[in-house]
């Protein structure tokens, strides 16, 4: 860092100097405060107004009772957040955000891992291949979830998955309306590894591309080839890269609503089973009752928890001390 | 990777066993858009045969196309216009928004420019989608509900895209900026005459990511888009997948004409959307 610092230093000399008589008012070192809000204050006062004074107004509103409205007035102390923690469907949404995010985050991790070393120690195709794995992420998860409700896991026997089933002799499956078995974990857990798998799989690669060679001509050498290769020198120089999957995968996995109100959302309303947290949320502060009390006191500790977790996360994995 | 030690049979079995699986692992990954086209030029009956599986329509239903924007409950083209609007007016606003405010906080030392960058961090730790009910408060105060401007606004001012930008500005070579402030160009000029035309690549990454995302988000649209009027595509869609009685082929025909822009995108974009996906792993 020293090196680009000084010459900057003797630039700055350079410019100050009494050969090069500049007009000074053209300078943002003259007035640095008024540039640096001329470049930032858009946007800061954006991210203020939508995103800072909100989630401060609904903190709030988190304090009162605000049946229908946003501007209450009959504080009600901490009843909101013991409502919701009270509340056994709110519980039962962090229980589904922990067995969804506990299947598809090593799931997801380890099948574009997969991919993205197959694809590395292919040398025909690869851009062919890469280019299918990679084109679901122009799919929406509208778009997907109707494919996988109402072509393939339909529960009728034309649908693509029991046409394949009635294939090898077995009855057909009504994927998405029984609990037990619960088969529309199935539904819901393959239409996002098909969604996002190609994501993280470009992220491997490009971490591969960046593992010096010669480590592996060294193991090599010492007899370290296939496997042992693998688990000694490619998976630990990923360990960035799989630190940031990780938390891209759990942070992704907190906010799943898409796939599971395409899919399972009737023109009854939501089932009352498989609601990840932000379905409950939007039931509560934008269904019929718009509820912002409890919806806020929600939101809130929804946001402390991934903050929490991507903290912990960090801490473990000393992530942000190779940033800066 | 390497082979010392291993056969030359051995090679091409695993060279062999490799193919296999990437055939079949991509029959696998298009069987989703081989359903999609298929069923998006048939008739409801052909999709829920019950005499078999058929593979493809002998007669494919080219009318559907017409029939999916006659749709008086499902407004494909006004939507699709809408998520048009948005998509390119979001993504330009995040580029200049975001591109100015990473300048900033990469160059202009101020004292509280690390104070910024810390609120920048911070919210970035804060997934969007679980402040939507916050943000959907201050939006139906202003009375933004069911607007475009709702709709596009709030998405302006994304944090990870100011992140990214910083990073990429802290990167830029410092020489051409002070040749251009040797020659007496302000920062305003330096940035937009030389800082920028020299970015072109991370623009790009950056803009078809932000395209896609803003062109796939289903729910923001879902809470302030709720007159038909304001619709975007993707809840025209969702509408479609929970109707009481379901117009299968005109839902799978919508879907389809739905992504041509983004496969238009990945046709012709697809290095920038690679570089733009890299970016955003790379930050974390």
């Amino acid at each position: 860092m020293s090196a680009p610092a000084a010459a900057s230093d003797s630039a700055g000399a350079a410019r100050s100097g009494p050969a090069r008589p500049a007009p000074s008012r053209r300078r943002w070192t003259d007035n640095p405060h008024l540039w640096f809000w001329v470049f930032v204050g858009p946007f800061f006062l954006g991210l203020a107004i939508f995103v800072l004074i909100p989630i401060g107004w609904s903190i709030w509103l988190s304090f009162y009772n605000a049946h229908n409205t946003v501007t209450p007035t009959e504080f009600v102390g901490f009843d909101n957040y013991r409502a919701m923690l009270g509340d056994p469907a709110f519980r039962s949404s962090l229980v589904t955000f922990v067995v969804f995010a506990a299947f598809i985050v090593p799931t997801t991790f380890v099948i574009s891992l997969g991919l993205a070393v197959l694809l590395e120690a292919t040398s025909w195709g690869r851009a062919f291949f890469r280019s299918v794995f990679f084109l679901p992420v122009a799919c929406s998860y509208v778009v997907a979830a109707l494919i996988w409700r109402h072509g393939i896991f339909t529960g009728i026997s034309s649908g693509l998955a029991n046409t394949v089933l009635g294939w090898v002799g077995l009855d057909p499956v009504p994927w998405l309306s029984v609990v037990h078995p619960p088969w529309y974990w199935l539904v819901i857990t393959t239409v996002r590894l098909w969604l996002q798998v190609g994501f993280y799989m470009v992220l491997f690669l490009a971490a591969l591309q960046r593992i010096p060679r010669h480590l592996y001509e060294a193991a090599a050498l010492d007899g370290a080839t296939g496997w042992k290769a693998f688990r000694y020198i490619t998976f630990p120089q990923l360990r960035t890269t799989s630190t940031a999957v990780l938390m891209l995968l759990l942070v992704n996995a907190f906010q799943a609503f898409d796939e599971f109100y395409n899919i399972l959302a009737t023109p009854g309303g939501y089932p009352p089973y498989a609601r990840p947290p932000l379905i409950y949320l939007y039931n509560i502060a934008l269904g019929s009752v718009q509820d912002f009390g409890n919806g806020s006191a929600g939101a809130v500790i929804l946001t402390l928890l991934i903050a929490v977790f991507a903290l912990v996360q960090g801490k473990l994995t000393g992530l942000g001390r190779s940033e800066s | 990777m390497s082979s010392v030690g291993v056969g030359q049979g051995d090679r091409r079995a695993a060279k062999v066993a490799r193919g296999i699986v990437l055939v079949l692992l991509t029959i696998a990954f298009l069987i989703p858009f081989y359903l999609l086209v298929r069923d998006a030029l048939s008739t409801d009956q052909q999709i829920n045969n019950v005499n078999g599986w058929t593979w493809f329509p002998s007669n494919p239903q080219w009318h559907n196309l017409i029939d999916a924007f006659n749709d008086p409950s499902a407004p494909l083209g006004r939507s699709m216009l809408n998520s048009l609007f948005i998509a390119v007016t979001q993504t330009v606003g995040v580029l200049v928004i975001s591109g100015m405010a990473g300048y900033g906080l990469a160059r202009i030392r101020v004292r509280y420019a690390s104070a910024v960058f810390y609120v920048v961090l911070a919210t970035l730790l804060i997934p969007a989608a679980v402040t939507f009910v916050p943000s959907f408060v201050m939006v139906s105060t202003l009375g933004w509900v069911s607007t475009l401007r709702g709709l596009i606004v709030p998405g302006l001012f994304q944090a990870l895209a100011t992140f990214l930008f910083r990073q990429y500005f802290l990167g830029f070579p410092k020489e051409l900026e002070e040749a251009a402030q040797i020659d007496g160009a302000g920062p305003w000029r330096t940035f937009w005459r030389i800082v920028v035309p020299n970015s072109w690549s991370f623009v790009a990454a950056i803009a078809t990511i932000t395209f896609i995302g803003s062109w796939n988000a289903f729910l923001w649209p879902l809470v302030i888009g709720q007159d038909q009027n304001s619709w975007t595509v993707q809840i025209t869609l969702s509408t479609y997948a929970t109707a009481q009685s379901i117009n299968l082929h005109g839902m799978f025909m919508a879907a389809l004409i739905s992504m041509v822009p983004l496969l238009l995108m990945f046709l012709f974009l697809q290095r920038w959307i690679v570089a733009g996906v890299e970016q955003t792993g790379i930050n974390e």
